[in-house]
């Protein structure tokens, strides 16, 4: 085995851990913030790692009625955060798994972890399983041409969908990191980022009103170790998101190389990156409301337009 | 002789023994032995067509067996192809045959046109000759359209569906039988290789004609939008075999037309004739999958699928025909490498997909999802098997789909510097295709989550049992061939990359690996095979996690969350309608569905709701727009004609008369 893929194979690892062992602390971090905002005291950043413990206690349940497809469906929501995890650059841009998947199989990979859930949520044929699962779907369904046309308006400078490849140029020409192009699809993708996390003012990850509920309606029926999966999985997915958002558009600090204080620096760098992105957003969502379900297209319309203008940017300004 | 002389006269032996064989054997074993023999002929295809793509070829004619064009064959590797995916489709679907066939449609005629539409589909491609070709073109239209009708004495609906597509089958019979004689007639003969020659001559304007008037024609075989009005009518009504049949093998034979005569036959064409086939198949795309997204009959909503992958398709090979114009011949071989084993793929999931739906309709005799659901517990094969099938055909790793669109995606990408049009044009079309795979998933979701998941909404759908072995064995090999296309794409890729770079005149435009297919002459890889490998790996540490760290006290049966309030029951499941309800809001600009609720109110008081009715119809917008008119025109005229027949001997003696006397004095002034 030569020296890089040594380095890719330890970065594979690395990232692995840091996204599973930091997924729930930045959750911990946004909920903190929250509750400092709103001014109460707030549990402590550990918080959900602990709630994680709880629930790995509690005894499993199987509800009355659910097949294979109920059970399977939070390994493989794990599962496929687990493999984004490992092939996307978060730390190292050496990553031994590159060229298996590129931006659009990491997109459809987070999808493919979505519909097990829905497909979940309707298994259970409760009226709660259906609702979350229909209005997962239709939120996915347009979400989806937003995620690729932004993908394509930042891969056409590039001349890749390699990710690994998008942020090395990104590194090459930092004048690339502020142009119109980068810009607007910054914020086309910022939009679907938080369609798909579910978080506000596209789905509220804290009620439990149905009127208002996606995800939290599709997991009724979860509890014990299974709600821990889905609850590690949901933690991991805006982690996962958050991070290409900086990666994409903010790679400095990335290791290039395979020397180990380089590699440190590009862990600390993650680090730094997600937890100031999960800041943001939590200090966002105080400010918001939730959308009604019927606005929240116009949204996306209005990401996708963003994305649209990106692409013609790039073709134009180049 | 050859082996794709060998395969190909297997092929024929097989199919025309079979369809004797149909016309002699006993009822009991009828439909085994066509069965039998329609998998001996697709398998015999399959191999004539992947030796003709591997560079064999073979022709064969006979001038005399017609009068006037004679008869001649040729396999090049385009052909082949499609000749390939036909055999594949065949060898399945006559397995599955086997048992679907009993009971109902084993009577002489439906088994006897069944191996001759296989038959003529498998002809198609290999017709070398404008004569042999039509020929061809309009057995398949006629066997197809029995097979459509064999069900006709069960469900009235059959009978409408029949209409529709005989009569547009023919229209575009008409159109295509125009183009191609015009073209003929600039040739010196009829043959393909003299209308290849005389291609290469043809003015702009004519050769544009040719292309237009072909393309009504290929379209409307292909189901493309908006000359798709009998595919959702007919794929339904026919059995499933024959559904799987014409979805999966005989709309492709559309695409092949446009490619023959537009590359092949024209020699590439302009620019806009490719961003018309482009924008047709964008729209297609879209049009057909939001059909299927809020549809709720689960064959109805298959076919609207088959729009969605031929529109699809279209993408691509107006991709590749854009391509070529402005010269970038190693993109519209990706473009064109992508459309072809999109084909494949489709051909492989639609197979499964309408065999699993026939499998359904044969144990619940239900096709509605609102009234199926919880398949899974009695027919757990039949599940799995469209579950395969409904991931392959949702554009998600590990699926097959997903390996064809993410080519197709490289190629509109990598495109935009192609110029001005192509700034436009690239993005709308990656747009169109991104929101055809977010509405594909929906629509999957919905059709094995409502259909096959859940608790049973119907009796029928609770005493659900397992079809027959020969069925189940059909499905079996379909979703082998969905799992093997999803898995190692890489071993057909080099093939069809090299006979879409055959089409469009480039090198390979893809490099492949054992694993890994790499894009030539640009940055690009994805191996299918590692990343579910990878995703397997990590389902199996996290199943080993969880077991390791979770308690391990045995799980409690729970009662599922019914607020409180009793045992839930079927009626307050979410439904397909219900379900797709969200979609069809935020396009209700686009679908226009027509919802009435009509509220009784008691008696005493109108505070008080006694029942609620709630209808819903999803009227076909461009149907309504488009042909409606037309039809309405044709009834305006069909009342005017009816009174120039009332019914009296000597009116109709005097017509005989005064038209031979108008035709004489016509004669005389000519003359």
């Amino acid at each position: 085995m030569n020296a890089p893929s040594v380095y890719g194979t330890v970065g594979v690892i690395l990232q692995l851990l840091i996204v599973i062992g930091l997924s729930p602390l930045l959750i911990g971090l946004m909920r903190q913030i929250r509750a400092r905002l709103e001014g109460r005291a707030g549990p402590g950043i550990g918080q959900p790692w602990r709630d994680l413990r709880k629930l790995m206690r509690k005894q499993r349940t199987s509800p009355r009625g659910t097949s294979e497809v109920f059970r399977v469906a939070p390994l493989l929501l794990v599962a496929t955060c687990l493999v984004v995890a490992a092939v996307a650059p978060f730390v190292t841009t050496a990553s031994a798994l590159d060229p298996v998947a590129d931006l659009f199989a990491v997109v459809a990979l987070l999808t493919l972890g979505t519909v097990a859930l829905a497909l979940a949520g309707l298994d259970t044929g409760t009226a709660f399983g259906g609702m979350g699962a229909s209005r997962e779907t239709t939120i996915i369904a347009l979400v989806e041409p937003t995620m690729l046309v932004a993908i394509f308006a930042l891969s056409v400078p590039v001349g890749s969908t390699n990710l690994a490849a998008i942020v090395t140029s990104g590194l090459d020409d930092p004048a690339q990191v502020f142009s119109p192009v980068s810009l607007l699809a910054a914020v086309a993708l910022i939009v679907v980022i938080i369609a798909e996390t579910g978080r506000l003012p596209v789905d509220n990850p804290s009620t439990h009103l149905e009127l208002t509920m996606v995800h939290e309606a599709m997991v009724l029926e979860y509890s014990g170790p299974d709600l821990a999966m889905v609850e590690l999985a949901s933690a991991m997915r805006l982690t996962v998101f958050l991070g290409l958002l900086a990666n994409l558009f903010v790679p400095w600090g990335i290791a290039t190389s395979g020397s180990v204080p380089v590699i440190a620096m590009g862990v600390l760098a993650f680090v730094v990156k997600v937890a100031v992105l999960g800041t943001a957003l939590a200090v966002g969502e105080v400010f918001l409301a939730k959308l009604r379900l019927f606005r929240v297209p116009e949204l996306l319309a209005g990401s996708f337009v963003l994305g649209l203008l990106a692409v013609a940017a790039s073709f134009f300004l180049a | 002789m050859n082996t794709v002389q060998a395969g190909l006269l297997t092929a024929v032996t097989f199919g025309l023994l079979s369809a004797l064989a149909a016309l002699l054997v006993a009822r009991p074993a009828r439909s085994a032995v066509v069965g039998m023999g329609i998998a001996v002929c697709g398998a015999g295809a399959v191999v004539a067509g992947v030796a003709a793509m591997t560079g064999q070829v073979a022709s064969f004619a006979a001038p005399d067996l017609l009068p006037l064009s004679g008869v001649v064959f040729a396999i090049d590797p385009l052909g082949g192809a499609f000749l390939a995916v036909t055999g594949g489709v065949a060898v399945v679907t006559g397995i599955y045959g086997i048992g679907y066939c009993r009971g109902g449609l084993d009577g002489r005629l439906v088994q006897c046109m069944l191996p001759l539409f296989v038959l003529a589909m498998m002809l198609v491609p290999a017709a070398a000759g404008v004569g042999t070709f039509l020929l061809c073109w309009e057995l398949m239209a006629l066997t197809s359209l029995l097979l459509v009708l064999a069900e006709h004495r069960r469900r009235p609906e059959v009978a409408s569906a029949g209409r529709w597509y005989a009569v547009m089958t023919h229209l575009g019979l008409v159109a295509i039988l125009i183009g191609l004689l015009v073209f003929a007639a600039n040739a010196t003969d009829a043959t393909f290789a003299a209308l290849r020659l005389a291609g290469q001559h043809l003015s702009p304007g004519l050769a544009a004609l040719i292309f237009l008037v072909t393309l009504i024609g290929f379209a409307s075989k292909a189901g493309i939008v908006p000359l798709h009005a009998w595919l959702p009518r007919a794929h339904p009504e026919a059995p499933s075999n024959v559904s799987a049949l014409m979805s999966a093998a005989m709309v492709n034979l559309g695409v092949y037309g446009i490619v023959r005569v537009g590359f092949d036959l024209l020699g590439g064409g302009a620019a806009w004739w490719w961003l018309l086939v482009l924008a047709l198949g964008a729209l297609s795309a879209v049009y057909g999958i939001l059909q299927a997204a809020i549809g709720t009959d689960l064959k109805r909503l298959l076919g609207h699928s088959t729009t969605e992958n031929m529109g699809i398709v279209l993408v691509g090979v107006g991709a590749a025909g854009l391509f070529t114009a402005s010269g970038d011949l190693t993109l519209a071989g990706l473009a064109m490498a992508a459309a072809l084993l999109h084909i494949v793929n489709h051909a492989a999931f639609k197979t499964l997909l309408f065999q699993s739906a026939g499998s359904v309709v044969h144990a619940t005799g239900r096709r509605d999802l609102d009234s199926l659901g919880g398949l899974r517990d009695g027919m757990p094969r039949t599940t799995a098997a469209f579950g395969i099938g409904a991931l392959s055909a949702s554009a998600l790793p590990p699926g097959a789909a997903f390996v064809s669109e993410w080519l197709l995606l490289q190629a509109l990408i990598h495109g935009l510097p192609a110029g001005v049009s192509a700034t436009i044009v690239m993005p709308l079309a990656v747009a169109a295709v991104a929101l055809t795979a977010g509405l594909a998933v929906a629509t999957f979701v919905k059709a094995f989550g409502v259909g096959f998941l859940a608790r049973p909404r119907s009796r029928e759908a609770e005493s659900a049992h397992e079809s027959p072995p020969s069925m189940l064995a059909g499905m079996g090999l379909a979703a082998a061939a969905c799992i093997g296309l999803a898995l190692l794409p890489t071993l057909v890729l080099p093939t069809i990359g090299a006979v879409a770079g055959g089409v469009v005149g480039s090198g390979d435009p893809v490099t492949v690996t054992a694993t890994t297919i790499a894009l030539t002459d640009f940055a690009g890889s994805l191996s299918p095979l590692l990343l579910t490998v990878a995703l397997v790996i990590g389902l199996v540490a996290t199943l080993a996690a969880a077991r390791a760290l979770a308690t391990r006290r045995a799980a409690r049966e729970a009662r599922l969350w019914d607020c409180g309030a009793g045992p839930l029951s079927a009626r307050m499941e979410y439904t397909a309608t219900s379900f797709a309800e969200p979609l069809q809001r935020v396009f209700d600009d686009v679908v226009q569905a027509e919802q009435d609720v009509d509220v009784t109110h008691h008696r005493e008081s109108a505070y008080l709701v006694e029942a609620i009715e709630y209808h819903r119809r999803v009227p076909d917008r461009i149907e309504r727009r488009l042909y409606e008119p037309v039809l309405a025109v044709m009834a305006v005229w069909g009342r005017v004609g009816r009174r120039l027949a009332p019914g009296s001997v000597h009116r109709y003696l005097g017509y005989g008369f005064y038209s031979l006397c108008a035709l004489l004095i016509l004669l005389v002034v000519t003359r």
